[in-house]
């Protein structure tokens, strides 16, 4: 058995998966990765579940040391410069931390939360088929928190499987919502309002809701609505006029009329807009919505097949033999370009 | 004969929930017609209805859009809610005990005097009435029960208390509730009960259904730690009484 130590990690990082699903009804909020495409591909990068529990880390920076043998992981999600003892790790990709060695990850830049996937998946005790962390219902396996430095994981030892890679779609474009459910509670100049303003996410945000920063929404009766369910993506009014976005902490139920829900599709894409990026909201039909949803999860589906061998991470032998700058150049670590040896014979040595 | 009740209002919730809206307000009908939605929808056992969220005024029906589409949904869900109320033959029935006022109840004076009645008065009300889980959400078993006496309704607190202990029983509106988790409130604190409506390793997870009935007994400082202890070994707490 390897063990992943958590060295130092900021705030906002913590264990999530695919999410808790069956007890809403109870008062029990799903929570689950804020970008499941993202916890997915670190997941499908190192074999395993899409949905398996990985480590979902903020904004901020963390380093992660394999002790007791070496441990594969993969990163996807928010970019951000990240390196193994000096080596460069690409997002998007895997990589094996030698016993002793650390991972090291900086800043996320132009998104929120990058995704920590551990080859074997996490050893935990699942609530409700979940080792996600919710931390107000001391829900959450093996820390029903978020990390902290000195958080041990005991995993796989590394399988010694190649580096693996994965090119994921680029997505940009209007947060799509459908209209609703109370939509009415609001008149054609609040909804075009909504729908025509930029919009930017306020740095209090949270897993729990995303407050929108923008033009003041008003009610046409007010803001108090007798209490209904919830969806991740749901768009709130408080009495303030300034949207929440329900995320994925959110409570099972709220009091407060709600304008839109963003589609499945696009929730993702939200919840990793930077604080203080303007977006915009643009409303879509149910069927839109649902055929969205459909390829998304078509997408998500596709993600084993889309993962490919990593090309060396050092520097491409082949492009430099190709542009004829290096006549008998030789990578230190890859035994494929050492005189003698062909690609499909690298055990040849 | 019929239907005497106006058709629910289908109100889409993203692309894979649907509002089923009964009323705009609280109304005792409406959360007996979505408590019968709920039951009559878990027995037709429809293929991609995944969860259900019952509230007082409506019921939330996540689906999944690959098995079952919007419209054909939608039209189950009318079918099913021009039923009349199913008959309340198998409701359970909960007697929890509570230890009202003091440190436990620090608003039950307030509300005495904002009432104009004694705190003994408050408690006699609390408890002479029988109660009906209307819903459970916001956190983790957090109870909305219906049927407050009329003289105890009060307007909430200006403002919300921002960390509340486990457990209390509060008034707000023409509301009472039992708060399970530690957390923010803005209802006004009588009393806090031993019993867990959420408590992990223990069977049921999850004590109190929507649907289910609800009255409080007092019990004194004492009774209440001892039963403290016993609800953190694992103990229900809450009786369950005949009919």
């Amino acid at each position: 058995m390897s063990t992943l130590v958590v060295s130092q990690i900021g705030p906002a990082s913590s264990v999530q998966d695919g999410g808790r699903f069956g007890a809403q009804r109870y008062g029990l909020t799903p929570s689950g990765a804020m970008d499941k495409l993202s916890l997915a591909a670190a997941n499908s990068l190192v074999g395993n579940e899409l949905t398996a529990a990985a480590i979902e880390i903020g904004p901020f920076g963390a380093t992660f040391m394999a002790k007791a043998g070496a441990v594969r992981v993969a990163l996807s999600g928010a970019p951000r410069p990240a390196d193994v003892s000096k080596r460069p790790v690409e997002m998007n990709t895997s990589v094996t931390l030698n016993e002793g060695e650390k991972l090291t990850l900086g800043f996320a830049r132009g998104g929120s939360f990058s995704y920590l996937a551990i080859e074997g998946g996490i050893a935990g005790e699942p609530m409700f088929n979940s080792l996600s962390v919710n931390a107000r219902a001391g829900l959450g396996s093996p820390y029903p928190r978020p990390l902290q430095a000195g958080d041990v994981f005991d995993v796989a030892p590394a399988t010694g499987a190649p580096e693996m890679q994965i090119e994921l779609p680029k997505l940009s474009g209007a947060i799509r919502v459908v209209m609703g459910p109370q939509d009415d509670e609001f008149s054609d100049e609040m909804k075009a309002l909504f729908l025509c303003s930029d919009w930017t996410v306020s740095a209090t945000s949270d897993r729990m809701g995303y407050r929108l920063e923008g033009p003041v929404i008003r009610h046409l009766h007010g803001h108090n609505i007798v209490s209904d369910g919830t969806v991740e993506g749901s768009i709130q009014v408080p009495g303030n006029g300034s949207p929440i976005v329900l995320m994925s902490d959110r409570g099972t139920s709220g009091g407060y009329p709600k304008i839109a829900t963003v589609i499945t599709a696009d929730f993702g894409r939200l919840a990793q807009t930077p604080a203080g990026t303007p977006f915009r909201f643009k409303a879509v039909s149910m069927a839109e919505a649902q055929a969205e949803l459909r390829r998304y999860k078509d997408l998500l589906r596709s993600l084993p097949e889309r993962v490919t061998k990593l090309a060396s991470n050092d520097f491409n032998v082949d492009a430099l033999f190709t542009a004829n700058v290096a006549g008998h150049a030789v990578s230190a670590t890859d035994v494929t370009t050492w005189p003698g040896v062909t690609p499909d014979q690298p055990d040849h040595l | 004969m019929a239907d005497p009740f106006p058709p629910p209002r289908l109100l889409p919730s993203g692309d894979s929930a649907v509002t089923v809206e009964f009323s705009r307000t609280i109304d005792e009908t409406a959360n007996r017609r979505v408590l019968a939605l709920d039951h009559a929808l878990a027995a037709a056992g429809i293929a991609g209805v995944t969860e259900t969220v019952p509230t007082y005024r409506s019921l939330l029906v996540h689906y999944d859009p690959g098995v079952i589409g919007h419209d054909e949904l939608s039209n189950r869900l009318l079918t099913l809610s021009a039923g009349s109320l199913a008959p309340e033959t198998d409701i359970r029935r909960w007697r929890v005990p509570v230890c009202y006022g003091g440190e436990n109840g620090i608003d039950l004076e307030d509300v005495a005097k904002a009432l104009s009645l004694t705190p003994d008065e408050v408690v006699a009300r609390h408890v002479a009435a029988s109660y009906r889980v209307a819903m459970i959400g916001f956190t983790p078993g957090w109870s909305y029960l219906s049927g407050l006496d009329p003289r105890l309704q009060m307007s909430r607190r200006q403002n919300p208390r921002l960390a509340t202990p486990a457990g209390i029983i509060a008034i707000g509106g023409i509301q009472t509730g039992i708060q399970c988790l530690a957390g923010p409130c803005g209802w006004h604190l009588l009393g806090r009960t031993a019993m867990r409506t959420f408590q992990l390793h223990r069977e049921p997870t999850f004590l109190l259904e929507p649907g289910d009935e609800v009255s409080f007994i007092a019990v004194d400082e004492k009774t209440f730690a001892e039963q403290e202890r016993a609800a953190e070994a694992g103990e229900l707490i809450a009786e369950r009484i005949a009919a």
